[in-house]
């Protein structure tokens, strides 16, 4: 095997790191963040694989399906909503190469409450089905519903939180690699729970209102 | 929309009363006596010594790779013994209830155990020795190991790892306080839809079962994580992807598998979760439910599981061979290749969990044949193990008998598992002890390829050897053990018997049975030859000191920075010409060259916060358990808010100057120096001195 053949000569061979390469602190960052959203996505996937499983006849026992009360128009408004939050997230991040920290705040500032608006729309059509009497404890069907949906809520829910805490250090520290860092791997997260809504919104809304 | 419960709940208490307290119970009641006396003796030796500031300074505030990954593996070793106690438990039942005459006490018709507390017994042995022994153990070795391989200071992201440490620990503590406070789970360690389900297991052992199984998914998942980074970014200058040293290879492997493989189990956990506590329908029976649902879903995570636990395992034994055979690994491309592959088919074969579903033919014989496929690669690592050690010069010390003897598991635990695998059998063995002694066999390649690595390794984190006499005593005790408890099991699997009986019907199984309680009580004996090897190393350490290459034949980075590794792991970073650099290095004379120049390097702080944060989930997972809600919020917002603090203030780390490395080093190498004269020789594993091992065998490795 060629691989073992010695090809560095050993009394030229540098022995030391002299050079002194550094590891990229931000790449190593967001590496690892990449990593944990593969993680989350396996989430959803599975999530996704339960609510198949019980989105058959026989999984709503006779009682309310998705056919019954989704209003696909209606979380259409919540899809522009999240959509607009990422762009205006985007527009936010392009103030950050001009090294702008008012046009940053002010993209993140749009990014959240746009994403509020998601989240109210979302709590909404939830009491709205509560009083209807539709709950997660309706059925199993109704459970891989709620579950799902509510999941992806959650996550924006403390991507809400972390964008409030970003401007807070944003405003406080600057763009430092801290900030910078993570400023990254928060747009990464925001993409990833809009991609997965484009999941929720065709995979449970839609199909669920067609079939 | 939460449910309605059976028995008593209090706003302050949640379900928790007096009642819940086992104090009647002749086993647990003095168990938590002695237990309450150690924890006083020992609190009380800690303050008697003033060790509390050492403890917190060192241990409990590090972010050292290497202590985080010691503190790992004394987790699972002490999580090993509780789960040796529970075996030790399961086979006293079994051979004491055979037959309708056998004797009863303690309140049980048969044995000493009850149907309820044998089942607890059973279910907490396996999730505490899959999870909580194996699991931290192998996390430990890699948390230790990998960074110095790979030639890095510490992981990617330090303080994360104390995180997740520190989340395993929780999850150590909820299990353990389970035998003091409430029950366990008492339908095994995975569970079934749907007696999981409120109504018919209406206690909290269930919720233990699963907050515990919750925290260390968390844990795993976050260490993973950390660990897949540092392989990828922290990797020494000139360490190619084929440089890597093998266990690092398989680390990385092994790692991928947990980090796509546990959401799985979270999603499971979380949506039973949503049946017990909220009134979902996800398993239940009727109302929409799926039992099956849970079942796949658990063992969509458990296969990759079972090889998340063993690659680890295939990476220690693949550094041991070749130490002590003097040779290269044979095939290292293969033994790579192999682990990927391995990685990758572990997602294709959950279903041989349960192939008596009946799913039909299509599907069985899909999964069946997928299953197979999984030999293939692992025959290639132990032809190429067996071909390390072919015309090697070798070296039979206790470690390298360890890793003899998980080859030889291997082959048993292999073999049974192809007929396993093969649905006509399994359809006749499913839920047999057949089954059991399979990945018993399984399991305990990775207990012996651990306590190999105790041995490899030992003397390079704490600079001394283990004592080899009891070292192998240890060994012969337990192997003696493993066959006497694990044949018999088999033949009793072949004959019928099933899994998990606290009552033994057939009369006719007593003799086999009795032979396991010989091997159980053998077993009992190594764990005492193991108590007395850590004493009897422990007072002559001063004896069996080592410089940085312990065995002096050794081929990767961790062997060329001193023993004990220094907090900074290397002055100067290594720049990677070969694989199996030290070996290489040594070879051509040159592993003696020191830097001639140092530089400032940047470390990371101590935090407290990660142990607080452990803290916390620990409270979390009780509360949620005990289901005492104002706790549960508590707990969750001050999680929350030390996590946003602590972004606030970040970590700058400090810097140690050049100077001061080099006042260190050389002190280091001062003490090494007189190691090796007290050694009279360069210390040598074979009968071979000095430098004799070449990088190379050219005439066998080909
Ligand atoms: C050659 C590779 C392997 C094959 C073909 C194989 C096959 C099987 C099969 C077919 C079963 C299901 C038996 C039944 O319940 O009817 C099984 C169970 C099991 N195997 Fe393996 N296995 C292999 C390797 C491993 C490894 C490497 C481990 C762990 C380190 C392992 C651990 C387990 C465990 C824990 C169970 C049963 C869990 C339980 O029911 O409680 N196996 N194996
Ligand atoms: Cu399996």
């Amino acid at each position: 095997m060629s691989a073992h053949a010695s090809t560095v000569d050993p009394k030229k061979a540098e022995l030391w790191d002299i050079h002194h390469h550094s590891h990229d602190v931000i790449s190593t960052r967001t590496l690892g963040y990449f990593l944990y959203l593969l993680s989350d996505g396996m989430l959803f996937a599975t999530l996704f694989a339960a609510y198949g499983v019980l989105s058959y006849q026989h999984s709503y026992f006779g009682g309310p399906t998705p056919a019954e009360f989704v209003k696909p128009w209606y979380t259409f408004g919540q899809t522009i909503a999240l959509f607009l939050s990422v762009l205006a997230y985007g527009f936010g991040m392009n103030a950050l190469k001009h090294k702008s920290k008012s046009g940053l705040i002010n993209g993140m500032l749009a990014a959240f409450v746009l994403g509020v608006i998601f989240l109210v729309l979302d709590i909404h059509d939830m009491s709205h089905l509560y009083s209807m009497g539709i709950t997660l404890a309706s059925s199993g069907g109704m459970s891989a519903f709620m579950v799902l949906t509510q999941v992806h809520a959650t996550h924006i829910f403390f991507g809400l939180i972390w964008i409030l805490v970003m401007i807070a250090q944003v405003m406080t520290k600057g763009f430092t690699e801290e900030t910078v860092g993570r400023l990254l791997t928060l747009r990464m997260f925001w993409h990833l729970q809009a991609v997965i809504w484009v999941f929720v919104y065709i995979f449970v809304y839609l199909w669920g209102y067609i079939s | 929309m939460l449910v309605d419960l059976p028995g008593g709940w209090s706003p302050l208490l949640g379900r928790l009363a007096w009642s819940q307290i086992p104090y009647a119970n002749p086993i647990l009641a003095p168990l938590f006596v002695a237990v309450v006396i150690g924890a006083i003796i020992i609190l009380g030796l800690i303050t008697y010594y003033g060790k509390w500031t050492y403890l917190w300074k060192e241990w409990l505030t590090t972010v050292d790779h290497k202590k985080l990954g010691v503190m790992y593996i004394i987790i699972g070793l002490v999580m090993l013994f509780r789960g040796f106690i529970d075996g030790l438990m399961i086979r006293t039942q079994q051979v004491w209830a055979v037959g309708p005459h056998s004797s009863g006490v303690f309140g049980s018709l048969h044995g000493y155990l009850t149907p309820f507390h044998f089942g607890q017994v059973y279910s907490a042995h396996g999730l505490i020795m899959i999870l909580l022994a194996a699991t931290p153990l192998l996390v430990g070795f890699m948390n230790i190991i990998v960074p110095i391989q790979v030639g890095a200071r510490d992981m990617a992201y330090p303080y994360l790892n104390a995180l997740g440490l520190w989340i395993t620990a929780a999850a150590a503590a909820l299990i353990m306080i389970s035998l003091f406070v409430g029950d366990f789970a008492h339908n095994g360690w995975f569970e079934y839809a749907p007696i999981f389900e409120l109504q018919y297991s209406p206690g909290v052992g269930v919720d233990y079962w699963m907050w515990t199984l919750q925290l260390v998914a968390l844990g795993t998942t976050l260490g993973g994580i950390n660990i897949l980074a540092t392989i990828i970014k922290m990797r020494a200058p000139g360490m190619t992807w084929g440089k890597l040293p093998i266990f690092v290879w398989t680390s990385l492997a092994a790692n991928v598998i947990a980090l796509t493989s546990f959401p799985a189990l979270q999603v499971a956990l979380g949506l039973v979760a949503a049946d017990r506590y909220l009134g979902a329908h996800f398993f239940t029976a009727g109302m929409g439910g799926n039992l099956m649902l849970y079942t796949n879903l658990f063992w969509i995570w458990g296969h990759p599981e079972v090889y998340f636990v063993i690659l680890p395992a295939f990476g220690m034994m693949s550094e041991i061979f070749p130490t002590f055979s003097e040779k290269p690994l044979f095939g290292y491309i293969t033994m790579v290749l192999a682990s990927m592959a391995i990685a990758g088919v572990s997602w294709l074969v959950w279903l041989h969990h349960f192939f008596t579903m009946g799913a039909g033919p299509f599907v069985n014989t899909a999964f069946s044949v997928a299953t197979m496929l999984v030999g293939i690669p692992t025959g290639v690592k132990v032809f190429n193990w067996a071909f390390t050690m072919y015309r090697g010069r070798l070296t039979f010390n206790a470690a390298m008998l360890w890793a003899i003897g998980a080859l030889f598991l291997l082959l048993v635990g292999g073999f049974t598992g192809m007929m396993l695998a093969i649905p006509a059998i399994n359809y006749m063995v499913h839920n047999s002890v057949f089954v059991v002694a399979h990945f018993h066999s399984m399991l305990l390649v990775i207990v012996y390829a651990i306590f190999g690595s105790v041995l490899y390794w030992f003397p390079k984190v704490f600079g001394f050897k283990l004592d080899e006499f009891w070292a192998k005593t240890m060994f012969w005790l337990f192997s003696a053990g493993t066959v006497l408890v694990f044949v018999p099991m088999y033949m009793l699997g072949f004959m019928g018997m099933t899994r998990r009986l606290e009552y033994v019907f057939d009369t006719g199984w007593q003799s086999y049975l009795t032979v396991m309680e010989l091997g159980i009580v053998v077993y009992v004996f190594s764990v005492l030859a193991f108590f007395i090897l850590l004493y009897v190393s422990v007072r002559d350490h001063a004896k069996n000191r080592v410089g940085a290459d312990a065995w002096g034949t050794s081929r990767s980075l961790e062997w060329m920075t001193h023993s004990p590794v220094p907090f900074y792991n290397f002055a100067v970073l290594p720049h990677i010409n070969e694989r199996d650099e030290l070996a290489w290095r040594r070879q051509h004379g040159i592993d003696q060259v020191r830097p001639e120049h140092y530089e400032d390097i940047h470390m990371p702080n101590n935090t407290g916060v990660a142990i607080i944060l452990g803290g916390l989930t620990f409270v979390l997972g009780f509360a949620l358990t005990w289901r005492i809600w104002w706790l549960c919020i508590v707990s969750l917002l001050a999680i929350i808010l030390l996590m946003i603090i602590r972004s606030f203030k970040g970590d700058p780390g400090y810097i140690i100057t050049g100077a001061e490395l080099q006042r260190m080093e050389e002190e280091a190498y001062r003490r090494e120096a007189q190691v090796l004269d007290s050694h009279h020789s360069h210390p040598v594993s074979g009968g071979v001195v000095g430098n004799a091992m070449a990088y190379q065998r050219n005439d066998s490795s080909k």
